[in-house]
């Protein structure tokens, strides 16, 4: 429960430095979000009106503690750009790119770990290079690669689906999740590979160990020591590397959205960054931070949970 | 006496190895109820080998092996892996050397020594538990309800050693094989441990083979001894006659190595 505590204190250490960093950042970057909503031909005190309206004009630190009790409170701020509380501007679009995101990751795991165990358990040269080989090419294809191609073959040859023809969850679940299997399949495929990869040769390494010859000598068949002593052990670092890809995963949503024209949060991030509309950029890259340190929190209470000789330290 | 353990010409050879490099090369010994018999030799000269061969630890596919190993009178070399699987762990009872890495370091202790049970008979979880804690006993663990829900990592290396032998004779085993179990260990627990296989040894009359290069550990144990050098047995006989009439050179070098109180190391 303390190391428990203890996480948990750097899980808001860590959402706080994010904040701050995503805050100063955008009064560091060059651009002034008053030229891009007013034209370069506007007169210099339009923009200061303008500026003491975003309340743009005061120091930097008190707008950065009302940006921050706003965002603990749910507000976002309002968007430069269109005058809306960027809050409104995201319930729409960010429950769509996570859906996608928990189902590649969902994938990802559900995926990787019986095929991490069947890599791990290949006994045959010949099965060795088969995996190895797979693995290599489905882990070097980029995600929205795979995305065009999936589009291009359950779309365009097979016509399963109609790219583009999204569903939202609010009028239909079972539409919207089937839209996103594809998708979330090419986010997951190449994490799959690598987390394949990286199970084999932690079961590889774990099956040469002391504790599996004296499983053996208790009369365990070869499937026993698997469950019952290796993958446990072999997961640890599994573990691990998952909790980083769940990074990555976010971020590969944000790409495949564009890939499959899905009305999350890509499109809006890519405009709010070009139009320095600053709320918004900081608003979602709090939220990404957020989803990270969360899934990481997660991982380190998992960690403690598979190794008992962490729950001492 | 009938035998527990007969190894008849076994040979061992590794496919690595040159063709007529013999890991082990025409042992036969036997082992009679009840009785132990340390087997002894430097690195190298095959007994841990010959202990893996009756173990069935031997990697198959990576290694030849030919002859005859008896236990109880089931062959084990040339049989089914299921029928092997049936005798380790509930004919056969093994203690390895390092205590501390032959443990699952994710498991509690209590299920890693009832786990014979789980594997060769149909108990239920509580009934396993109370023949892990008599088992804790037997191999004088102080405690056994504690250390059952304990983790490898938060035990003495002595305490592992104990807690390795208690699951292994858990299931009664005819013969248990001890390959070097107090090499990883300090001296005063390596007295301990070799007393409490004396123990049990004369009170389960459980008959032991335990491996060691150590022949000072080996006579405080066994009344016979048999030596390897380069894959071969040179020399099986009682202990006694062994010490006081080594026959072969190499039985001559092992007993001089043994630091004595008036014998100069230097």
């Amino acid at each position: 429960m303390k190391y428990a505590a203890k996480k948990l204190c750097t899980l808001i250490i860590t959402l706080f430095i994010v904040s701050l960093l995503a805050f100063l950042a955008f009064q560091v970057i060059p651009g002034d979000p008053t030229t891009q909503m007013l034209g370069t031909e506007a007169t210099e005190e339009a923009r200061a009106a303008l500026r003491a309206e975003l309340g743009l004009d005061r120091p930097v630190h008190i707008r950065y503690f009302e940006w921050l009790s706003g965002f603990v409170r749910g507000d976002f701020g309002t968007s430069y750009s269109y005058r809306i509380p960027v809050s409104d501007m995201l319930a729409d679009k960010l429950p769509i790119t996570f859906i996608l995101t928990i189902m590649s990751f969902a994938f990802t795991v559900i995926l990787s770990i019986p095929l991490g165990i069947l890599a791990g358990s290949a006994r045959s040269k010949v099965m060795d290079v088969i995996i190895t080989v797979i693995d290599q090419i489905t882990m070097s294809i980029p995600a929205f690669f795979i995305g065009i191609l999936a589009c291009f073959i359950f779309g365009n040859i097979f016509a399963l689906f109609v790219p583009g023809d999204f569903v939202s969850y609010k009028e239909s679940w079972g539409a919207c999740l089937g839209y996103m299997v594809l998708p979330a399949l090419s986010i997951a495929i190449p994490r799959v590979a690598m987390t394949v990869r990286m199970l084999r040769s932690s079961i590889l390494s774990e099956s040469d160990k002391d504790y599996v010859r004296t499983a053996h000598s208790r009369g365990n068949h070869r499937r026993a020591i698997m469950v019952r002593h290796v993958l446990k052990n072999a997961l640890i670092p599994v573990i691990t590397f998952l909790a980083v890809s769940a990074a990555e995963i976010m971020t590969g949503s944000i790409i495949i959205e564009q890939v499959f024209t899905i009305p999350g949060i890509s499109r809006l991030l890519l405009t709010s960054i070009s139009g320095r509309d600053f709320p918004v950029v900081q608003a979602i890259v709090v939220i990404i931070a957020a989803w990270i340190v969360i899934v990481n929190f997660v991982a380190d209470l998992l960690y403690q949970l598979v190794d008992p000789r962490i729950r001492l330290k | 006496m009938a035998d527990i353990l007969r190894v008849e010409d076994l040979r061992v050879h590794f496919k690595d190895a040159a063709p007529n490099r013999f890991a082990v090369d025409g042992v036969s010994f036997s082992i009679g109820e009840g009785e132990i018999l340390g087997l002894v030799g430097e690195s190298g000269s095959g007994k841990t080998v010959t202990a893996m061969s009756i173990s069935g630890l031997l990697p198959r596919g990576k290694a030849d092996v030919s002859g005859h190993i008896t236990l109880d009178g089931s062959e084990i070399l040339q049989c089914p892996e299921a029928e092997l699987l049936d005798i380790l762990g509930e004919e056969l009872g093994i203690v390895f050397q390092e205590p501390m890495t032959s443990m699952n370091p994710v498991m509690k202790i209590g299920p890693q020594i009832e786990e014979c049970l789980r594997v060769h008979t149909k108990m239920s979880k509580a009934q396993r538990k109370e023949f892990a804690i008599e088992a804790m006993m037997m191999a004088e663990l102080d405690e056994p309800e504690k250390i059952y829900n304990r983790y490898p990592h938060e035990l003495s290396g002595g305490m592992l050693q104990r807690a390795m032998i208690a699951a292994a004779i858990i299931s009664r085993p005819k013969l248990l094989l001890a390959d070097e179990p107090t090499t990883a260990l300090d001296v005063t627990i390596q007295a301990e441990i070799l007393q409490l296989l004396q123990r049990l040894n004369r009170e389960y009359n459980m008959a032991i083979l335990l491996i060691s290069h150590n022949l000072h550990v080996v006579r405080k144990l066994c009344k016979r001894v048999a030596v390897m050098q380069r894959g071969k047995l040179i020399e099986d006989r009682p202990v006694d006659e062994i010490f006081n009439d080594p026959r072969h050179e190499y039985t001559q070098k092992l007993i001089a190595a043994i630091p004595t109180r008036d014998k100069k190391l230097y």
